[in-house]
């Protein structure tokens, strides 16, 4: 025993258990949330259940199931319910039934002995839609401006599918045509006329508002005025087109529900669907769950400007981080006298990396937001107050102070780095001549800098995961446009942004309906790791690269 | 300290030229006097060698003509080296100038992380050459005159750090011919090679001698009677003896010096 202890093996067995631990800690966490995230992607089988009701009735449900649990008799007694069973475990259910608008609630439990029969018709239709979740029911006819096209009889179900789907996708043609047209075109024109409004006030502020400019921005205005008008016709004429069509659908009581295809945005058969057609429409569902805007209240739909957000500010916070803690780096350790100072100024940097990172938020708001820019407003922008262009939070203020918590990071790498680059071949190349600075550019930064890249990939690491300070200095739960567009100056660094650590936030805690919301918690969460480690793949491929470079370190 | 403080130790023939003058020359490291006023005539176009026990100042004094010891923190010298006539501790002089004019080769190699080519330009590139014609005639002919450009013309754009230690000596030699200084300080240069490698530096510095000054620091005694002309014997901080090589190894003048040769202590 005591030979076995000397011979180091305990010591071997404990760190190989340590690092499987952590291995298993890593790969479940990324698995539960992958799992629990992807799969409410997947089109799960629509249940069709009778069950008795508490006055002897029947009843009919359909949905799909979204949970199940088992309780014990006690809980469902006290809670009202009267079971007759001898059975002390009781399973139930949780559906999710849809039809929100009109009947509610869209969620049920549903206990195992009350179903007294299970079905899984392949017509029932699930319509995705653009208010109120899902709807589930069966096509009972399809109405072209009020009149009759088609009817669900006893056998032409799939002809009647077909009508529906080539109304359908006209639908979602013109409605497409309408996002496009809300979006961009009247976007930009109620940019341009925001921006001729500036212009004219800021002409009035520096009393230059003569007749001619008078003329000129009443012209530019005419003619934004006159594009404006057109596309508002354009867009009635759209709206008037995509009214056209309705289906009319019989949900599970009974009830006939008309709908117009203009408020649907996916409709599909899930339990006459085979397995190719089901990975087909998840790959189509994912993709959609990416690229797509968010809808009611950020609980449907996309969530693609949240990723957009999130990198944009990653990237403009490493633009500002990396210059700042490198410069920092290179005068503590080259150039300044070693001594009290330096380290004093080095621990408050190690310090600095400990403040919580709220503490920045706060610093943020109060420095940067109100303090900076609200000077920048009152020089560069006075004619657009007293609303704030830059002295509200936004992009440019949340990445400041990303990058004012994240420098330590970078500083300590790089001087890291810079002590580890030989003295000898900074001698050999001072011995040929070159000046300390021709040194440090031309060999010593560049040796360097995979430690640099290393503060880098820490620091992007750090801020694509921080949440909490943003909330001060520029994530809003919803932004109307993305930091970036077609719009001069294209880069908008006074706007805010949605962040997907905020949209977890935001949807798991601050949204309506907490039973829908659950599993775009878990997808929002894989996906932040996701666009993670994506960044840092990338800046370890770049370092990689650097290290391949410059290996003559370590000789 | 020593008597031999003020006395000039050199027995230079009145042919040779003189390229560089040392001037009572002291060094503290702090308060520790390192150096105890050396005097020295080192003649121009030869090799002269500096050979001493361990810490004997060899390598100090090495430093001290391009002016290497700046760059270690709280150094003090006194005295003066004049080289051409011109005192390089005068406060008017541009250490980098002088750094140009006076090359150096380091015990260990220590080749930058680039490719053979760019190290060899790099002293050009520092001093704003960048035409590519003549960099690639003077990067030939500086590796040809290290006598490595056989072994390395097919593989200028690899980095130097693939060659062998041998090669990247010689490299080295290349790197700092490269800006034709008039004077080579050579550390030591080939006390972390093998006998073969040895052989090669040997030999390519009784070629440079035609071209440069070359003033070399070893261990190696018989290194020292192949490769040198004059040979200065410094013992604890003081020139003890400089004469030509000849001379001082079969007939030196002072007891300490044939002490050292004979192997009697050191």
């Amino acid at each position: 025993m005591k030979n076995w202890f000397k011979s180091g093996s305990p010591w071997i067995w404990l760190s190989a258990a340590t690092v499987s631990i952590s291995i298993i800690m890593v790969v479940g966490l990324i698995g539960l949330i992958a799992v629990r995230g992807l799969s409410m992607y997947w089109p799960g089988q629509i249940h069709q259940i009778d069950i008795k009701t508490a006055n002897g009735g029947t009843e009919t449900v359909i949905g799909e199931v979204f949970d199940s649990e088992q309780v014990t008799k006690e809980r469902l007694t006290d809670a009202g319910i009267t079971i007759e069973t001898d059975d002390h475990f009781i399973n139930r259910y949780l559906y999710k039934t849809g039809n929100r608008d009109v009947a509610a609630p869209d969620f049920r439990w549903v206990i195992e002995n009350n179903i007294i029969a299970e079905s899984f018709p392949k017509e029932i239709v699930v319509f995705e839609r653009k208010e109120w979740g899902n709807m589930y029911g069966r096509i009972v006819s399809v109405k072209e401006n009020g009149k009759l096209v088609t009817e669900t009889g006893s056998s032409n179900s799939a002809a009647v599918w077909q009508v529906f789907n080539e109304r359908f996708s006209r639908a979602r043609k013109l409605q497409e045509e309408i996002t496009s047209i809300e979006k961009h075109e009247i976007g930009s024109i109620n940019y341009e006329m925001e921006r001729l409004r500036l212009k004219q006030k800021k002409l009035e502020l520096a009393n230059a508002f003569d007749a001619r400019a008078k003329q000129e921005i009443e012209n530019e205005k005419s003619i934004l005025d006159n594009q404006y008008k057109a596309q508002q016709s354009k867009l009635a004429d759209l709206y008037k087109q995509i009214k056209r069509d309705s289906v009319q659908v019989k949900i599970s009581d009974g009830k006939i529900v008309n709908m117009p295809l203009g408020n649907v945005i996916r409709a599909f058969k899930p339990n006459a669907m085979n397995l190719m057609q089901k990975v087909g429409f998840y790959v189509n569902s994912i993709w959609l769950f990416v690229s797509e805007d968010p809808r009611e209240a950020n609980t449907e739909g996309g969530i693609f400007p949240a990723i957009f957000g999130t990198v944009m500010m990653v990237l403009i916070m490493s633009v500002i981080v990396t210059p700042f803690g490198i410069m920092a780096a290179v005068y503590l350790r080259e150039y300044a006298k070693q001594g009290v100072v330096t380290r004093t100024i080095r621990i408050a940097v190690n310090n600095l990396a400990g403040v919580p990172s709220i503490v920045y938020g706060v610093f943020g708001l109060g420095f940067f937001v109100y303090f900076l820019g609200g000077n920048i407003d009152q020089l560069l922008f006075p004619e657009a107050l007293p609303a704030p262009t830059f002295g509200t939070p936004g992009i440019m203020w949340a990445s400041l102070t990303l990058a004012i918590l994240t420098v330590p990071v970078v500083i300590v790498a790089t001087e890291e780095g810079l002590s580890r680059v030989p003295i000898s071949i900074r001698q050999g190349s001072l011995a040929l001549g070159a000046t300390k600075w021709e040194t440090l550019w031309k060999t010593v930064l560049p040796m360097a800098s995979p430690a640099m890249m290393t503060g880098l990939i820490l620091a992007v690491a750090r801020a694509a995961g921080e949440v909490a300070p943003l909330m001060l200095v520029g994530v809003v739960k919803l932004a109307p446009s993305l930091p970036l567009d077609g719009d001069f100056p294209y880069l908008h660094l006074d706007r805010k942004f949605m962040h997907l650590g905020f949209h977890i936030f935001d949807v798991g805690f601050q949204s309506p309906n907490v039973e829908a919301a659950r599993p775009l918690v878990y997808a929002t969460a894989f996906l932040l790791v996701c666009v993670i480690i994506a960044l840092n793949l990338v800046a370890i491929t770049i370092r990689n690269r650097l290290r391949e470079k410059y290996k003559g370190l370590d000789h | 300290m020593s008597d031999s403080n003020q006395e000039i130790v050199s027995n230079l023939p009145e042919s040779e030229d003189i390229c560089i003058k040392v001037r009572d020359l002291r060094l503290y490291y702090s308060e520790n006097e390192a150096l105890h006023g050396v005097n020295l005539d080192i003649p121009k176009h030869k090799v002269s060698a500096f050979i001493g026990p361990s810490g004997c100042g060899k390598s100090t004094l090495l430093r001290c003509f391009n002016r290497m010891n700046d760059l270690v923190d709280n150094v003090r010298i006194e005295g003066s080296i004049s080289i051409d006539g011109n005192n390089i501790y005068d406060p008017k002089v541009n250490v980098a100038d002088l750094r140009r004019r006076v090359g150096m080769v380091f015990q260990k190699p220590n080749p930058f992380p680039k490719s053979i080519y760019e190290n060899v330009a790099y002293g050009l590139r520092i001093q704003g050459i960048n035409n590519r014609r003549r960099l690639d005639e003077a990067v030939e002919k500086a590796l040809k005159g290290a006598a490595l450009w056989d072994e390395v013309k097919d593989r200028l754009n690899s980095s130097a750090m693939g060659l062998s230690g041998g090669q990247q000596q010689r490299l080295v030699i290349a790197r700092a011919i490269a800006i034709e200084p008039e004077v080579l300080l050579l550390d030591e240069p080939a006390s972390a090679l093998d006998p073969i490698s040895t052989l090669k530096i040997e030999e390519l510095i009784y070629e440079l001698k035609d071209t440069y000054t070359i003033l070399i620091v070893t261990h190696n005694m018989q290194q020292a009677a192949r490769v040198s002309d004059y040979t200065a014997f410094l013992y604890m901080g003081d020139l003890v003896e400089f004469d030509q090589t000849n001379t001082i190894f079969t007939n030196p003048t002072k007891k300490k010096t044939e002490d050292y040769i004979t192997g009697r202590y050191g």
